[in-house]
């Protein structure tokens, strides 16, 4: 077969298109981070302490539309008095290459345990939340995003 | 107040009795032959009527368009409507085989029934129905909405990047419409034609990047039949990933489910007696959404191009789906008593174009905006020698002759082509004109690209593309059908999780297995990256077709498909 009337530029060559976004995208050549990873980190945090879902809000697109900075919306339920209040919490994302992603630390002062961050992810993956309240009790929560390539849009 | 099951019975006994399928239809199956007042004939309810365009693709002239033979459900939608085709589709609705019903819904003996019934469509066959239905219901009880893809998919359309649809549109005194492809025209053109278009463009889940404001109008309350009727948009959630980021930057989608609640809550606090989803989801989508967002009374679906004789109730919403290309319009009567929705009559009206007498007045606009772009549209390149259709899960043939010619115009051994649903159908026997390429590839970023991947780059990317499509739960899915594939053949296993569908990939040429290491030459079109180089798809596909002349394509069959 002959080319009739097109030659590829060097641009081409150099692998735009979906090669490119497969880099990108789908990060083959990292290693990545596993629940282990973040089970790991938690334990050194809080040893083997229980935890207990609800409580915390997590706000995440089910399909991210950029990897490079996902929105996190955090939110997590307490009355943030002297008695009673959220002490920190930890995000994580267990397919990146290191799974702790930000640390938030709060005081009744604070007024509410909310928070918002943007950040990378590398390929689909969880983003596990742990909160520790003041009376030590710890919260979990944990939401899937979706990370593509993208394209064919009907 | 009326149970959920009163509602029900008295929805399906209206409902049903003067569906379009048992209205329309069996009047042309009684005579023989369809005519306007066959299709227009309606036995009102109520004093309300909201009429429903969708996913028109710009298609300003009447044309084939073949529905799906491969639509398949997954998960809790496996084998429900409208993931049936052809005689589980009629067997389901109780439709006849060989009439206007498995002609316009089907894909079943579609060259033969396409001659008898001819082209579907035409925006100055629409405008006379629309006016028909207003009328008689009188102005000021109707509502005519647009489910979006209204204003891309044609050559003129991509010409004057919309401005013959809005045209269009507002000539129908279309009230309000939400966006998906319109977005691929840039955010710039997409809010000049907010600002001046005679619609509501309304859309509750777009965000500005840096400060999370609403970018568009959320919803709007009209006041028709006596009852106000609160409109909510929803554009295309996943625009920035099936289509260019780069075109739209400072923009975020998504569903924003929570955010949707809280405009039905204030419009019914507003006064709204009916509150409608003007939605361009996707069917699945929207079905999971109705049973999570609470209030809704009508979804007016769209995106996924299913036309359905019947509305799916989920609890009390109902959910209405138009078909595209303006194949059909949807007609759906409210009777609403004391501030809510007491029951309904809905039919899918049948665009059959010879037999509804084109508006003169919609018919001198389309040939006013079509006249600059006449002699292209009118060119002959060569001829179709076989059935050329797209929609379908998997390849279609006119994608066929898209990958053909894309591995002779580029030298290439893979070729990929964008799994979208719109583009109309070629009989055997048709011309193939310049109008028929670009109905199925007028875009903004048309550019054929030449690049090297090796066997695992392609796997990963069918994988990628395949669990956009077959994940189970719609809230994860995006996008349209499967990327279309030239050069390679493979097996896909649908039940399986993401990484473990496709096998069995074959480069056909050789009959070998695809080597996960070697590399291969691909070309593609549609790339949803910036700067990629290549000429516009259409240009090739007309120098191959020019040099072939007669396209005749068998489905080729290299694609496997099970676990459905």
């Amino acid at each position: 077969m002959q080319l009739r009337s097109w030659t590829p530029s060097r641009r081409e060559t150099m692998g735009l298109g979906l090669t490119a976004m497969l880099a990108a995208a789908l990060a083959p050549h990292l290693v990545m981070a596993t629940e282990e990873a973040t089970a790991a980190e938690l334990k050194k945090l809080y040893g083997d302490k229980p935890m207990a879902q609800g409580k915390i809000k997590l706000d995440l697109p089910e399909i991210a539309e950029n990897g490079l900075v996902v929105p996190l919306n955090i939110d997590v339920e307490s009355p943030m008095t002297e008695q009673d209040y959220v002490r920190a919490v930890h995000v994580f994302a267990d397919g990146n290459p290191l799974p702790q992603v930000v640390t938030y630390k709060f005081t009744p002062q604070s007024g509410k345990a909310a928070a918002s961050v943007r950040m990378r992810l590398a390929q689909t993956q969880n983003v596990v939340a742990v909160a520790e309240m003041s009376n030590g009790a710890l919260f979990t929560a944990k939401a899937q995003v979706k990370v593509t390539i993208g394209g064919c849009g009907g | 107040m009326i149970s959920r099951r009163d509602f029900v019975i008295a929805a399906m006994a209206a409902g049903m009795l003067a569906s379009g399928a048992r209205g329309a239809f069996a009047q042309a199956a009684r005579s023989g032959k369809m005519t306007q007042d066959d299709i227009l004939r309606f036995d009102p309810v109520g004093t309300l009527t909201i009429l429903h365009t969708t996913d028109l693709h710009a298609q300003l002239a009447p044309i084939y368009f073949r529905e799906p033979s491969v639509n398949i459900g997954v998960g809790e939608v496996r084998g429900l409507p409208p993931h049936l085709v052809d005689e589980a589709f009629l067997a389901y609705y109780k439709l006849a085989a060989g009439g206007p019903e498995a002609y316009s819904l089907t894909s079943l003996d579609f060259d033969a029934l396409a001659g008898t019934y001819g082209r579907m469509g035409g925006v100055d066959r629409i405008a006379t129905l629309v006016k028909a239905i207003r009328a008689a219901r009188g102005d000021g009880n109707v509502l005519l909405l647009d489910g979006g893809d209204g204003l891309q998919g044609s050559w003129s359309s991509l010409q004057t990047k919309g401005e013959d649809m809005v045209r269009v549109f507002g000539a129908l005194g279309t009230d309000a419409m939400v966006g998906h492809w319109e977005f691929t025209y840039g955010a710039a053109r997409v809010q000049e034609i907010v600002e001046k278009a005679p619609f509501a463009f309304l859309a509750q889940n777009i965000r500005s990047v840096e400060w999370q404001e609403p970018v568009f109008e959320a919803r709007k309350m009209f006041e028709r039949g006596g009852a106000k009727v609160a409109v909510i948009g929803q554009a295309f959630p996943r625009t920035p990933i099936s289509n260019p980021r780069w075109m739209i930057p400072d923009w975020e989608f998504g569903l924003r489910e929570e955010d949707l609640q809280k405009q039905v809550d204030e419009a019914r606090a507003a006064g709204a007696s009916v509150v409608v989803l003007l939605s361009h989801n996707g069917f699945d989508v929207d079905r999971k959404l109705a049973s999570r967002v609470k209030g809704i009374d009508v979804i007016l679906t769209g995106h996924t191009h299913d036309a359905l004789p019947a509305p799916v109730m989920v609890g009390l919403t109902l959910l209405i789906a138009t078909g595209s290309h303006g194949k059909f319009i949807s007609r759906l009567d409210l009777d609403v008593k004391d501030g809510k929705v007491a029951g309904f009559r809905y039919g899918l009206l049948p665009v059959f174009s010879d037999a509804i007498a084109p508006d003169p007045d919609m018919a001198a606009l389309v040939k006013e905006v079509r006249a600059p772009y006449a002699a292209d549209l009118g060119r002959v390149v060569g001829q179709a020698g076989s059935l050329l259709y797209r929609r379908g899960n998997f390849n279609g043939t006119f994608d066929d002759m898209i990958c053909q010619a894309m591995l002779a115009e580029r030298d290439a051994e893979i070729a990929l082509s964008p799994g979208f649903r719109w583009g109309g159908t070629l009989l055997p026997g048709d011309p193939i004109t310049f109008e028929a390429i670009s109905n199925a590839t007028a875009i903004t970023y048309p550019a054929c690209y030449r690049n090297m991947m090796t066997g695992q780059q392609l796997k990963d990317v069918l994988e990628d593309v395949a669990d956009n499509i077959f994940t189970p739960d719609p809230y994860f899915q995006g996008g349209g059908d499967m990327v279309r594939v030239g050069g390679v053949g493979y097996a896909i296993d649908i039940g399986q999780p993401m990484g473990k569908r496709i096998s069995e990939l074959t480069y056909l040429k050789t009959g070998q297995p695809l080597d996960p290491a070697k590399t291969y030459a691909v070309a593609g079109w549609a790339s949803v990256n910036q700067g990629v180089d290549g000429p516009p798809i259409w240009e090739l596909l007309e120098r191959y077709v020019a040099a072939t002349k007669t396209i005749d394509i068998t489905p080729t069959g290299s694609v496997k498909v099970s676990g459905t």
